[in-house]
């Protein structure tokens, strides 16, 4: 009886966490069409979120790119396939990869820094400031923030995946004597709009994610810094686990409009 | 006496199992200044958190010029909260900006934007605090007292009929102190505002109260001048105002 105590607390703790991001997330999408645009704001989260956040999502595209380009050629070298390379490395870039690696990448350094920013306001009292002023946290805080990810986030994944075919052409090419002629022609064979296309959609998902269980966190964060911590590694944990989740569902959608192999 | 501004009555809260509030009635005037009195720990903050919405009771009402704002929702309840003005704890300031943006917060957020009008108004109420100069500071190099100056500033340069003072003097010395109080009294004289102080010092209290209200056990036991309060002689009162906590040292 105790462990049906157990997994039903759970349980109900896992459904109210899933209705207060929801909840955030109606509150912020009224907000962003009914209330106010704080444009500085925005750019500053922009400033904040995308281009600092390049030099983290370039260096793990072009070396997943690299390191997977190799472990391909180990395999396709024994069966004559070099060249199939460049296009599995490239749709896994677009579908996969890409995509999460930078939703992962970015919820580790802009979701955790989101969360601790706003907890510690909470915990401090900046928060009841804010609404004493007559100033909605949500408005303030999220809307800026979701709106900065969404313009951000499909541009991260587009230099994660670009840097990752990248380092892919140059280590296939110039490390491992792939035809570079076969390389790119087969990449274009195999990798269309659609993948692109897949890649942002996923991103503008993964951007959404990261943005709402971030301020949510941060919103719910209490007992001092303590409470800023937990709420921090909250965050970073699960970001990651909804992205990876979400992004079985996401592949599976998509694939009924974009199915792979059409190319 | 006139039709009180704030009306609260039977107000209950919880926190966990705790009963902090346990139906509190209190009337606050237009224009005085209420100080109210309390242990530590016994929900003055946690009122004070109703009066502008910052938290929302179990039951019971609380009427804002005749409207009761505990059921206003979140956004109802900004145009409320345009008119009362709050002096947290700490400050609360925004630690990541500087003194100036603080207290020009308030004008940027209600649409002003004429740097202009903003510079002079953020000059004239860090003048009323006497914290001209410092600008530039961020609040982590503040001190305790020039923090909740500068927090005093942000609550009044867009003029509120309420102030609402959390523990104005916890954590100064008695220089300090005084100099707050002085400028507690200051404000009430200049801006004709309501104020409603929370503090268990009653030293302050004799400084600014026009009227005391004293909750003990989650209750108003007692409002009256601070007259009535020194000479009453009730033991619960008298235990208040001449700090006996009732316990021996062995």
């Amino acid at each position: 009886m105790a462990l049906i105590g157990i997994f039903s607390n759970l349980y109900i703790s896992f459904l109210s966490f899933l209705g207060q991001v929801a909840m955030l997330a109606g509150e912020t999408i009224l907000s962003i069409f009914c209330g106010r645009i704080r444009l500085r704001l925005v750019i500053q989260q922009i400033a904040e979120i995308g281009f600092r956040s390049q030099l983290v999502v370039i260096v793990t595209g072009a070396f997943t790119g690299a390191v997977f380009t190799a472990q391909a050629y180990f395999q396709f070298a024994s069966l004559n396939m070099e060249t199939a390379v460049g296009p599995v490395v490239a749709l896994s870039m677009f579908r996969e990869l890409g995509p999460v690696l930078t939703g992962v990448m970015v919820a580790g350094r802009v979701g955790a820094a989101m969360s601790a920013e706003i907890g510690t306001m909470k915990v401090s009292q900046q928060i009841d400031a804010l609404r004493a002023l007559a100033v909605n946290p949500v408005d303030y805080l999220v809307v800026p923030r979701a709106l900065a990810m969404f313009v951000s986030m499909p541009f991260l994944v587009v230099e994660c995946v670009g840097c990752g075919i990248l380092a892919s052409y140059y280590v296939g090419v110039n490390v491992l004597n792939i035809s570079g002629v076969y390389f790119l022609a087969n990449t274009q064979k195999f990798a269309d709009s659609s993948d692109i296309i897949m890649a942002l959609v996923k991103g503008f998902f993964f951007a959404g994610i990261i943005v709402f269980i971030s301020c949510r966190e941060g919103l719910g964060a209490k007992d001092g810094a303590v409470g800023v911590g937990r709420a921090t590694t909250q965050t970073v944990v699960n970001c990651s686990l909804a992205i990876l989740i979400v992004n079985f569902f996401l592949t599976m959608a998509l694939n009924i409009f974009f199915p792979a192999g059409q190319g | 006496m006139s039709t009180p501004l704030l009306q609260v009555r039977d107000l209950v809260q919880k926190i966990g199992s705790q009963e902090i509030l346990k139906g509190m009635n209190l009337d606050i005037y237009n224009g005085e200044t209420l100080v109210l009195l309390g242990k530590s720990g016994g929900g003055k903050s946690v009122f004070l958190r109703h009066l502008i919405g910052l938290m929302r009771p179990v039951s019971g009402s609380i009427l804002f010029e005749g409207e009761d704002i505990t059921k206003l929702k979140e956004r109802q309840l900004e145009p409320v909260r345009r008119k009362i003005g709050m002096l947290f704890q700490d400050g609360a300031l925004f630690d990541s900006m500087n003194v100036f943006d603080n207290v020009a917060f308030p004008l940027r957020e209600r649409g002003e934007r004429d740097p202009a009008i903003i510079h002079q108004k953020v000059e004239e109420s860090l003048a009323r605090v006497n914290m001209r100069g410092h600008e530039k500071k961020m609040p982590v190099n503040l001190s305790g007292g020039m923090r909740k100056r500068v927090a005093l500033a942000r609550a009044i340069i867009s003029p509120p009929n309420v102030i609402l003072y959390d523990e104005p003097t916890a954590g100064l010395d008695p220089i300090v102190s005084d100099s707050i109080n002085k400028l507690i009294r200051r404000l009430q004289a200049e801006l004709h505002v309501t104020s409603v102080v929370v503090t268990h010092d009653m030293v302050s209290c004799n400084h600014i109260a026009d009227r005391v209200a004293l909750l003990n056990e989650g209750r108003i036991y007692f409002t009256g001048s601070t007259e009535d309060l020194r000479t009453n002689s009730d033991p619960t009162i008298r235990d208040f105002v001449d700090g006996r906590s009732g316990e021996t040292i062995y």
